[in-house]
């Protein structure tokens, strides 16, 4: 047994719980970044002399191995516990940016995907899951909160690596200015801040690793007493993605992202584009980030906040806002948004909420339907609804965009269709939300249910 | 929280209890970077209703 191994970090009986939120944050906080990866997009581009598209498929690359090593590896995660498997997410992430430097450092491009989009993509599937079954089992009583604050952290992770990077390129290229219109930092900047970039997350997550800890109890999923989920449910990750409630909630996360990206992804030109008066739009370039800035605080606050919420109102109910309120704000959007600068930014902040909310709040509702078991293996596999959304969001936008007119020319009303056919997205979604129910006792794993029976028996017999 | 004291499978080396002080590292070594991203988006979020 290795220092690493699921048994060897059960917490001693004094070991503080409140150490447990900012070991998650700590890896959380790290692999956000990814949500910053736009500020080197310009530099990249001159870098290698290539397109935006070329430079664009970097991140791309990234967020679908996170679904996919999610997916693939979440059963790993669960089996092997959270230190091992923050260690692993680390050491990949870090590598990614090490491996991603030496591809800007050598001129080769495809030593950037491979490095920041497949090692560091994989780093970041397992770093998103590594720490939410743990969470969970902490704090079952309050699982929406427990969750939203570690993904909260990966919405936060963005506002930090922003400006960070930008200080470290200016720092390694003082002819940058990020502040500039049309700025771009040398190649020698790009790759050293990589690599600063890389040691210092790696640090970060160690850190970590080193601070988390299972409850007492939970070393040996065998013997553990897990937290069923609706009607006693206790069910394996192998069994789950044959539920009809997963596929349901599969649907319902993948609605509610492509939605959310739909807007997140064409921020900055789509609010100067609605308050476009012949030719000319009364939104600046910096009022536009200044937009950008809100959509982020409100997917960082959405993800605390309503995920919190859903302790309260349970998770069936919170999705209902999500995609039912969010549906007609989409509408209250796209019919009049342009009326007023007030309305535009307030109506798309909330429906940014509920997108960052829907990330922290789906744990819990996994925890919900099919217990504690192998809800990380869980979660990780219906992460592959975010990867499928990262792609159908921005296509349906960049789709009616494209026939619309030429960027930079854009109006209001030729946001209308994609916006109205972002709340038919919603709708479907509603409607899956509103047919999930509690899984059938034909799912629970007979052995581990009768098993966990037992030993709330005797716990309960002993404390009597 | 959970408060299950079954350690029938815990070879922990955790003292008895956990300093306060470590406790409060902990939440800081998060806390502070977290506060200068919201205060440099916060910043950057201002231009909107200035800029």
């Amino acid at each position: 047994m290795s220092r690493l191994d699921k048994q060897s970090i059960v917490a001693g009986p004094g070991y503080s719980g409140w150490l447990i939120p900012p070991a998650a944050l700590a890896v959380h906080l790290s692999i956000g970044q990814v949500y910053a990866f736009s500020v080197f997009k310009n530099s990249l581009v001159a870098d290698f002399d290539t397109s935006l598209t070329a430079i664009g498929w970097v991140f791309s690359l990234a967020i679908v191995m996170l679904g996919l090593s999610a997916a693939v590896l979440g059963t790993w995660v669960e089996r092997s516990g959270p230190r091992k498997a923050m260690l692993a997410a680390a050491l990949c992430w870090g590598t990614g940016f090490f491996v991603g430097a030496a591809g800007i450092a050598t001129g080769q491009l495809w030593l950037l995907y491979l490095g920041y989009g497949v090692i560091g993509g994989i780093g970041l599937g397992i770093g998103y899951i590594s720490p939410v079954s743990t969470l969970i089992k902490w704090f079952p009583d309050r699982p929406g909160l427990a969750t939203g604050l570690a993904i909260m952290g990966f919405g936060g992770g963005a506002l930090i690596a922003s400006p960070l990077s930008n200080r470290l390129m200016g720092a390694f290229d003082p002819g940058f200015v990020p502040t500039e219109p049309g700025a771009v930092a040398s190649g020698s900047a790009l790759s050293q801040t990589f690599v600063t970039l890389g040691v210092v997350y790696t640090v970060f997550m160690l850190i970590g690793a080193a601070l988390i800890r299972v409850p007492p109890g939970h070393g040996d999923d065998q013997t553990a007493e897990h937290s069923p989920g609706t009607n006693g449910a206790l069910v394996r990750a192998s069994k789950a993605t044959r539920t009809p409630q997963f596929w349901l909630l599969w649907v319902v996360l993948f609605c509610n992202v492509t939605a959310g990206i739909g807007i997140l992804e064409q921020a900055a030109p789509m609010i100067q584009d609605f308050f476009r008066v012949g030719g000319v739009s009364s939104i600046s370039a910096a009022a536009a980030a200044g937009f950008v800035g809100v959509l982020s605080l409100a997917n960082m606050i959405g993800r605390f906040v309503w995920s919190s919420l859903s302790d309260r109102i349970g998770r069936r109910g919170t999705y209902v806002m999500y995609l039912g309120v969010g549906l007609v704000l989409y509408l209250l959007l796209a019919l009049f948004g342009s009326s007023s600068t007030f309305v535009f930014v307030a109506l798309a902040a909330v429906i940014i909420s509920y997108y960052g909310g829907g990330f922290a709040t789906v744990p819990a509702y996994l925890k919900d339907l099919f217990g504690t078991l192998e809800v990380g293996a869980v979660h990780g596999r219906l992460l592959t609804a975010w990867a499928a959304a990262g792609v159908a969001g921005p296509l349906i936008v960049n789709g009616f965009l494209d026939q619309a007119g030429e960027p930079g020319s854009l109006v209001a009303a030729d946001y209308r269709p994609a916006l109205l056919t972002m709340a038919g997205v919603l709708a479907v979604g509603f409607v899956a939300n509103l047919m999930i129910r509690p899984v059938s006792d034909t799912h629970f794993d007979d052995d581990a249910h009768a098993a966990n029976e037992d030993r709330i028996s005797d716990r309960l017999g002993a404390t009597r | 929280m959970s408060t299950d004291a079954n350690t029938s499978t815990a070879p922990t080396t955790d003292p008895a209890t956990t300093s306060p002080l470590l406790i409060a590292l902990a939440w800081l070594l998060v806390g502070i970077p977290l506060a200068y991203g919201l205060w440099q988006t916060l910043v950057k979020a201002s231009a909107l209703f200035t800029g």
